[in-house]
């Protein structure tokens, strides 16, 4: 297997995108992107509706090809490998509606990450259920986002906000270099979101976490750095410090908030 | 060795009591019905068949309608083996026979699995149209409309003729039923397997954890191919003639709607489905051989309307109607 020799250095970034670009028609969705994550890092992606940051995370996973630009994973350039095998060289995601096996149980929903990630889904003889290794590590998963006590439950039984925390058990059950959060506390109840963000915060130190989110209280618990993108491109990227002092950035979120409000009435 | 209490949670871990159930009635019928034995055999490979689009349909969610194609593919390739080959020797013939219908239905899963939903189920209808025609055209090979003459099997490991009462078809698909039964059962209940209800339930998320997806349908329909083609074969050499009609959207149709009584994604949906259907038509072209598809069709709206899930899910939902929870 090729090894890129950036294992010791924490300066050499775990995921990387330059100028990426891509538009439907005259719609541009990304305006020439850049962003790296390094090891360790925590960093948040904000900005209004309709900013281009689902698109982001949909072009960086492979599930949207990009018009132009270059995305390289842990130095290797992915721009154009398909989705599963960006995924076995460690980038995993979450999405930002819930996107589940809602026929199966709690516990076969993260089984299935973990067999996939250990490569047994091709195993046609062995019995699924006869994989104890695969199903304690899954209800490891599980007690980690508090939700040993449903792994028999139907997925479709839970309600929402719990079914977000399967969303984030799956895709740890990947074991990510880089992992993409998409909005992973929307239609989580405020009285359970610190369990995912307990979860968000108990990840290993090494991986890269890229987080899309809309409630600025988890943002600023969580990020250590902020880009803000507006109609696909970059208005800026700082610290917490920096982003929140920024009159721009100020501009842009207070005309969202007044039409947020305005719009729930 | 410590029992975690989560220990065995997926699915049909050991063989409950009932799944013991089909094969006892299918011994039974073979003493109480001696008369019915060809009705027998031919119940028996239409399971064969539904179960192997079971496969694909209810496992993998792949809607063909186009399953006799790999179904007839295995038909005319045991009895062209034997009418025109001179190879009659059944197991052999049978085994060809699968593996034929198995290529056959890689290359066009190769292709017809890059598309989905209506696409995908028109594309699964032409490649049966165009195997039809072509079988149609290759008269001297086919027989075309009049069937495919001239298929003589030898007796089963050189000891049992093919007798005409149809004891020795019965026992014979009975037990290539049960072989492909126990693969089924395996493969379904394997990683692969999950994998395919992964597939079914949610295919954005299958890609997204890193399945290659395409991968898997393909070798789940290869596999329902060549299932289905034993199944093709198995009438075949039973019945010792091949006609057009086992290519037929008709069949094909016919295999989804036993299917479909009997409930998919249950393995044993098959087992109840295929002698439901058969056993009605059998009954209901007695009573009145001009109306009997009436009654075919009044059992399907009922099954749609008050058993989406078809008998088995109306089973399981009477059980915990019931309280009893034995699963």
């Amino acid at each position: 297997m090729l090894r890129s020799g950036n294992t010791l250095t924490g300066n050499t970034p775990l995921l990387e995108v330059r100028d990426l670009c891509k538009s439907f028609g005259a719609l541009v969705v990304a305006d020439g992107v850049s962003l790296a994550l390094r090891p360790g890092a925590r960093h948040a992606l904000i900005g209004p509706n309709g900013a281009g940051k689902t698109t982001l995370v949909n072009l960086i996973t492979g599930t949207v090809q990009p018009s132009g630009g270059v995305i390289l994973l842990d130095g290797h350039d992915i721009t154009y490998w398909p989705q599963a095998r960006r995924v076995k060289r460690g980038l995993a995601r979450t999405f930002q509606i819930n996107t589940l096996f809602r026929g199966l149980s709690v516990l076969e929903n993260v089984c299935m990450a973990v067999s996939e990630r250990r490569s047994l889904s091709a195993r046609l003889w062995r019995r699924a259920d006869g994989r104890g290794d695969v199903i304690a590590e899954a209800m490891e998963l599980l007690e980690s986002v508090k939700l040993d006590d449903d792994a028999q439950r139907q997925v479709r039984e839970l309600p929402y906000g719990r079914q977000r925390l399967v969303e984030l058990a799956i895709a740890l059950g990947l074991h990510p270099k880089v992992l993409l959060l998409d909005e992973p506390a929307a239609g989580v109840p405020s009285t359970e979101s610190h369990v995912l963000l307990e979860a968000v915060e108990a990840l290993p130190e090494s991986i890269a976490v890229l987080m899309i989110e809309h409630d600025m209280d988890i943002v600023f618990r969580f990020a250590q750095r902020i880009t803000v993108l507006v109609s696909g491109a970059i208005l800026t990227e700082g610290t917490p410090a920096e982003v929140g002092a920024d009159p721009r950035v100020r501009e842009v979120y207070l005309g969202e908030n007044v039409e947020l409000h305005g719009g729930r009435r | 060795m410590e029992q975690p209490a989560y220990q065995n949670p997926l699915r049909t871990a050991a063989v409950l009591p009932a799944e013991l159930l089909p094969w006892l009635a299918a011994g039974l019928g073979f003493f109480l019905f001696p008369d019915y034995l060809q009705l027998g055999s031919q119940i028996l490979i239409m399971v064969l068949f539904a179960m192997s689009l079971d496969m694909i349909l209810g496992y993998a969610g792949i809607v063909s309608l186009g399953h006799a194609a790999l179904f007839g593919t295995g038909a005319y390739t045991a009895g062209i083996l034997s009418a025109h080959v001179g190879w009659s020797e059944p197991l052999s013939g049978l085994v060809i026979a699968g593996l034929v219908a198995g290529a056959v239905g890689f290359v066009c899963g190769a292709v017809i699995l890059y598309t989905r939903g209506l696409t995908l189920l028109m594309l699964t209808l032409a490649v049966t149209i165009l195997l039809q025609e072509l079988a149609n055209e290759q008269e001297h090979w086919t027989g075309g409309d009049d069937g495919l003459q001239g298929v003589v099997m030898e007796p089963l490991f050189g000891v049992f003729e093919f007798d005409l009462y149809g004891q020795t078809a019965y026992l014979y698909a009975l037990a290539v039923l049960f072989i492909m039964f126990l693969a089924a059962r395996a493969i379904v209940n394997s990683s692969f397997g999950q994998s395919l209800r992964g597939i079914r339930e949610n295919e954005r998320r299958m890609h997204a954890i890193g399945c290659p997806v395409y991968r898997q349908m393909l070798r789940a329909y290869t596999i329902a191919a060549v299932m289905a083609g034993v199944a093709g074969g198995l009438l075949a050499q039973t019945t010792e003639f091949v006609a057009l009609d086992v290519l037929s959207f008709e069949r094909s149709g016919d295999v989804m709607i036993m299917l479909i009584l009997g409930g998919t994604g249950r393995l044993y949906g098959a087992f109840v489905g295929a002698p439901l259907y058969m056993i009605l038509q059998d009954q209901l072209a007695r009573l009145s051989p001009e109306y009997w598809l009436f009654g075919i069709g009044a059992l399907l709206v009922a099954t749609i309307l008050y058993a989406p899930e078809g008998m088995l899910g109306l089973a399981a939902r009477c059980r915990a109607w019931l309280g009893r929870e034995d699963g």
